[in-house]
């Protein structure tokens, strides 16, 4: 299978399927144990759904987790799957992909997952480029531990843990992203399932790491939290959806439109007009720099979720780390031949006794 | 050479005395109190004596900038293909560069060389090259009385003595009376050898180490072509810095044969009786264990992946793997020790040999990880480069203090097995065999090295590959219930290892995680019984390995009452790298007379199966270790054996007189006085302490 021919050209090293499949041939005979009405439903059946979409060979599909309620969601599919330890997936992840790159290897993870005790792994995975897809479930609390804050919550959150409030300072998942050279950087939501497929079909299209940070909402401890991106009253005018190459419009009759700021540089929402429309900022997923994308992931207003974008911010190839390293391999051997484990043994310094 | 396996095979004693002081200066080998075996002399046309030594221990000492291991590596190389056997002490400061000519920055390598079978790096040096007052200062206490110094005394300033709290100079206040001292201005002969080489002074006097090196190397009649070949190729882009050391190095030769300070120069002949027949060369421990890695990669078929983070002694075995990539060996250097493990594990689940190497507090770091690969049921290598710790500790010092950890240092009850290796070169065969129980068994292994037998050297037959174990094992093909599905934790009866089902096998897709799986279905469980059930299993699983039975050296005359293989009444047991020191000690035991059984563990989980046999059948049972006694607690526990600790924790192997000493206090307390009455190591004992 050549990658012209391969709908997803990233994934021309994965063995195709031999017939076409159905959603029911990713479900697992699992029971799923999420909480009744648990936003993590919704994103499972839209992965089980897209799947057959790649026509890979199902047993060349792996999903790895870490430790959270979302990192269950390998035992739901029915590929093959590890459920690995607290905010490790994507080191594990590496090295799945980067010693076996016929494997499709994808990343569930949480907001506490991966970004408090498994930052140091995600922000290296990003900057590797190894040829993973994580798909960080943020729903901004600690759900498997009952209810604590978490690395995206808002500065002031009462929880268990935070009777008067928290004190930190949230990340901005997407910044972080993209201050770790992220090449592919997208957000959607968990329950517009059309919007969440399309992003999963970006990311599995990209060459390397895709990081897809999807809204999610915990209805047990963090009930809603994306309400402002959701409710029909409120969305449109909090919801930036970005589609490469057109201007970046929305609102009520699009009549908000995000501008540059010829001063700063930066970005800002404002009331498009007859005078501006023709400088609302078009949107460039594949700038080559990461200014503007960064510029968007600002956007959002951290307590109402106003001027959220969603949809791929940033798809920019870069070097993918695994077929770099299968290159490397490759050189290695044109250059020296296949290793000789006698000639290794014996080196050049010798001597017999007879 | 160190031997591979439990027997001595050789029955030469080393000397019963400590290293024979001074020995050339004294005119005749043969006036070395306690040596066993006298030098022989011979004279030369031009007034040179040469005098045959069967062994010296030689110690170059210098700053961290003087290349003191470049020196000894070199002086290594030549004596292993000269056809000495030999054990070699690196010593170094954990700073890159401390500050320098300071007492905190004098880096040594100590090399033990010799005619016969040796065990260990040498207790004490015949000769003491120091580089600066620090070099002298620092390893002094080490010499004993008698021996040869060689000192730079260009680096004898005022200043220089001064930093290192010389209030006068020792070359000049009779302080080394006692020693045969060569005060040799090495900076300045240098400089003089490199004055038409265009170099700057500066430049010129870095050259300095191989003027050493040279003068030791006719000092001991070393051949020089393969330094000559070394220097050209590793300053193959400055050809004229490797000129000038080549020019530097011939210079010291040509002052040893020439100036009248140096009348002797020694022999050493090749050790041809200690060595069986074969192809031998020099190898370090880490640079043999790197080696077994990659054979097990080829003896398995399997893909070698190493995930690995820089750590102190470790990461020469990362360096040495990256090179090897034209084996399909994948280096990938983490951002942290758990990464490192973790995707070695990732490549494991994907069919690779996957294996991590660090040391101690990496270990700590990868504690859950390694949980994580007992629950998976996955092969995994832990290769720990044990230091002395805790907690930093001393990074470039060896310690055997990582047992306990290694055994136990996990949540839940999670068994890991562990192997160690007895010698440097040990580490090859070390490494072959914990791939063997990780691959058989699918369980992540400890491989316990440390940072003596890492750096230190020794020579090494080269095994031919048809000599290698064979080290396939089958992944999972085919579904194996009668209903057509797949259970990823239904065990082979045999060895309760379950089935290893690669990502890409059809039909066999399955998902494995740290929670409590059924056994069998592998599904999630959290039935009380089925979590007793497997917690039980995955130890039975360990318990059940099959390793080879401990041997045990004890060649006294059965009295009745001794071990199973002979007389002796104490055994001492050992573990991992004291193996040189210990065996060294039992020589000399046992050439006064002294009854005394050893045995070495390379298997500590699970011990040999007739380990409790091997115990109840000694008296006394005597536990060297470099840690205060982790090896001598699970003895106690596992076995109500009486075992006694005997241990250091210096950073420093022990000294064979030190280990001798204290086998010689328990045989003479013991009850059996015909034992006792027959040991006499006094002589020279405590000299060196």
């Amino acid at each position: 299978m050549t990658a012209e021919t391969h709908a997803f050209p990233s994934l021309s090293l994965v063995p195709k399927a031999a017939a076409p499949q159905s959603m029911k041939d990713f479900k697992s005979d699992q029971e799923v144990r999420w909480c009744p009405g648990c936003g993590d439903y919704a994103i499972l059946a839209a992965v089980q759904s897209f799947l057959p979409e790649l026509g890979l060979a199902r047993e060349n599909i792996v999903f790895v987790s870490g430790i959270g309620c979302s990192s269950r969601f390998p035992y739901y599919l029915n590929t093959y799957g590890m459920h690995s330890i607290h905010g490790r997936a994507p080191a594990i992840a590496t090295g799945l992909a980067a010693s076996r790159p016929d494997l499709s290897v994808w990343v569930v993870t949480g907001d506490g997952d991966a970004l408090s005790i498994g930052g140091n792994h995600l922000i290296h995975a990003l900057r590797r480029n190894v040829n993973l897809k994580i798909l960080l479930f943020n729903n901004r609390i600690y759900g498997l531990t009952k209810g604590q804050y978490s690395p995206t919550s808002e500065v002031g959150k009462i929880t268990k843990s935070t009777p008067m409030g928290s004190l930190d300072a949230p990340f901005n998942p997407l910044s972080l992203a993209l201050g770790a050279e992220a090449g592919f950087v997208a957000r959607t939501i968990d329950s517009d399932r059309k919007h969440l497929q399309s992003v999963l079909r970006a990311a599995a299209e990209h060459q390397g790491t895709a990081l897809v940070e999807i809204y999610q909402n915990c209805n047990i401890f963090n009930d809603g939290a994306f309400d402002a991106l959701k409710e029909p009253a409120t969305r449109d005018d909090a919801l930036i959806r970005l589609e490469h190459g057109q201007p970046i419009r929305f609102g009520a009759g699009n009549g908000q439109g995000v501008f540059r700021d010829p001063a700063t540089g930066d970005l800002a929402v404002a009331e498009v007009t007859a005078d501006n429309a023709d400088r609302v900022l078009v949107h460039d997923a594949h700038a080559a720099g990461p200014t503007t994308a960064f510029a968007l992931t600002r956007l959002a207003a951290q307590d109402t979720l106003h001027n959220t974008p969603i949809g791929v911010l940033r798809s920019v190839q870069r070097p993918v780390y695994d077929i770099q390293m299968q290159t490397q391999l490759d050189q290695a051997v044109a250059q020296r031949g296949p290793g000789d484990l006698a000639t290794l043994l014996t080196g050049s310094d010798t001597w017999s006794v007879d | 050479m160190t031997s591979q396996v439990d027997v001595a095979e050789s029955t030469e004693g080393e000397p019963l005395s400590e290293p024979s002081p001074g020995a050339g200066m004294l005119g005749s080998g043969g006036d070395r109190p306690g040596s066993d075996r006298p030098g022989r002399d011979g004279q030369r046309g031009d007034g040179k004596r040469v005098t045959k030594l069967d062994r010296v221990v030689i110690r170059f000492a210098g700053d961290s900038g003087d290349g003191m291991q470049l020196t000894g590596d070199r002086f290594t190389t030549e004596t292993a293909g000269f056809g000495n056997d030999l054990s070699t002490l690196p010593n170094f400061p954990a700073e890159i560069r401390a500050p320098a000519g300071t007492l905190p920055g004098v880096s040594s390598f100590q090399l033990h060389f010799a005619d016969h079978d040796i065990l260990t790096p040498g207790d004490a040096p015949h000769v003491l090259v120091a580089m600066n007052p620090a070099a002298l200062k620092a390893n002094l206490g080490d010499v004993p009385r008698g021996a040869e110094i060689i000192v730079n005394t260009d680096e004898f300033t005022k200043r220089a003595l001064a930093k290192v709290g010389y209030a006068a100079d020792p070359l000049g206040d009779g302080a080394l009376d006692a020693y045969s001292v060569h005060p040799v201005p090495l900076t300045t002969l240098t400089v003089e050898a490199l004055k038409d080489s265009g170099l700057a002074r500066k430049d010129a006097e870095r050259a300095k180490n191989m003027f050493a090196l040279g003068l030791l190397s006719w000092m001991y009649h070393r051949p020089t072509e393969g330094t000559e070949r070394f220097l050209r190729v590793k300053f193959a882009n400055k050809p004229d810095i490797a000129e000038a050391n080549v020019t530097a190095f011939r210079a010291g030769w040509n002052y040893g044969e020439t100036t009248e300070d140096f009348a002797v120069s020694y022999e050493v002949a090749p050790a041809t009786a200690a060595f069986p027949a074969g192809r031998y060369r020099n190898i370090s421990g880490n640079l043999a264990l790197a080696y077994g890695l990659v054979a097990a990669s080829q003896q398995s078929g399997l893909p070698l992946f190493l995930g690995s983070y820089p750590i102190t002694p470790a990461s020469d075995i990362l360096h040495e793997l990256s090179k090897h990539k034209n084996f399909g060996v994948r280096t990938f250097q983490a951002e942290d020790e758990i990464a490192g493990i973790g995707a070695a594990l990732g490549a494991a689940f994907g069919g690779s040999l996957g294996v991590t190497t660090t040391s101690g507090p990496g270990v700590a770091l990868k504690s859950e990880t390694i949980g994580l690969a007992v629950s998976l049921e996955l092969p995994l290598l832990v290769i720990d480069i044990q230091r002395g710790g805790p907690s930093t500790g001393l990074p470039t010092k060896t310690e055997q203090a990582d047992l306990l950890q290694a055994m136990y240092g996990r949540n839940g009850e999670a068994p890991v097995p562990i192997v160690a290796p007895a010698t440097a070169a040990e580490c090859f065969t070390a490494a072959l065999e914990a791939a063997r129980i990780a691959l058989t068994y699918r369980t992540p292994v400890f491989l316990l090295s440390d940072g003596y037998l890492a750096n230190g050297s020794e020579p090494w037959r080269i095994p031919e590959p048809q000599e290698l174990p064979d080290l396939r094992v089958p992944f999972a093909t085919e579904p194996n219930r009668p209903d057509g599905s797949f259970w990823p934790y239904l065990r082979d009866p045999e060895t309760l290892a379950r089935p290893w089902a690669v990502p890409g096998t059809p039909g066999l897709e399955h998902r494995v995680g740290g929670i409590e799986k059924q056994d069998g279905s592998g599904n999630i469980s959290y039935d009380p019984a089925n979590h007793d059930h497997m917690v039980r299993i995955r130890q039975a699983k360990v318990d059940g390995i099959t390793v080879p039975d401990l041997t045990v050296d004890d060649p006294s005359p059965a009295s009745g009452r001794g071990g199973p293989t002979g007389g002796a009444g104490l055994l001492v047991l050992g573990w991992g790298s004291t193996y040189g020191p210990i065996a060294a000690a039992v020589r000399r035991v046992r050439a006064a007379g002294g009854r005394v059984a050893q045995a070495h563990l390379r298997h500590l989980n699970p011990f040999p199966a007739n380990l409790g046999e091997v115990l109840a059948g000694y008296d006394r049972v005597l536990v060297p270790e470099m840690n205060l006694g982790q090896l001598a607690h699970l003895l106690r526990a596992k076995y109500l054996v009486d075992a006694e600790s005997f241990t250091q924790v210096t950073g420093l192997p022990f000294k064979a007189e030190q280990l001798a000493d204290a086998l010689t206090a328990h045989l003479r307390t013991a009850d059996d006085t015909d034992t006792a009455d027959a040991v006499d190591t006094t002589p020279e004992a405590g000299r060196d302490r």
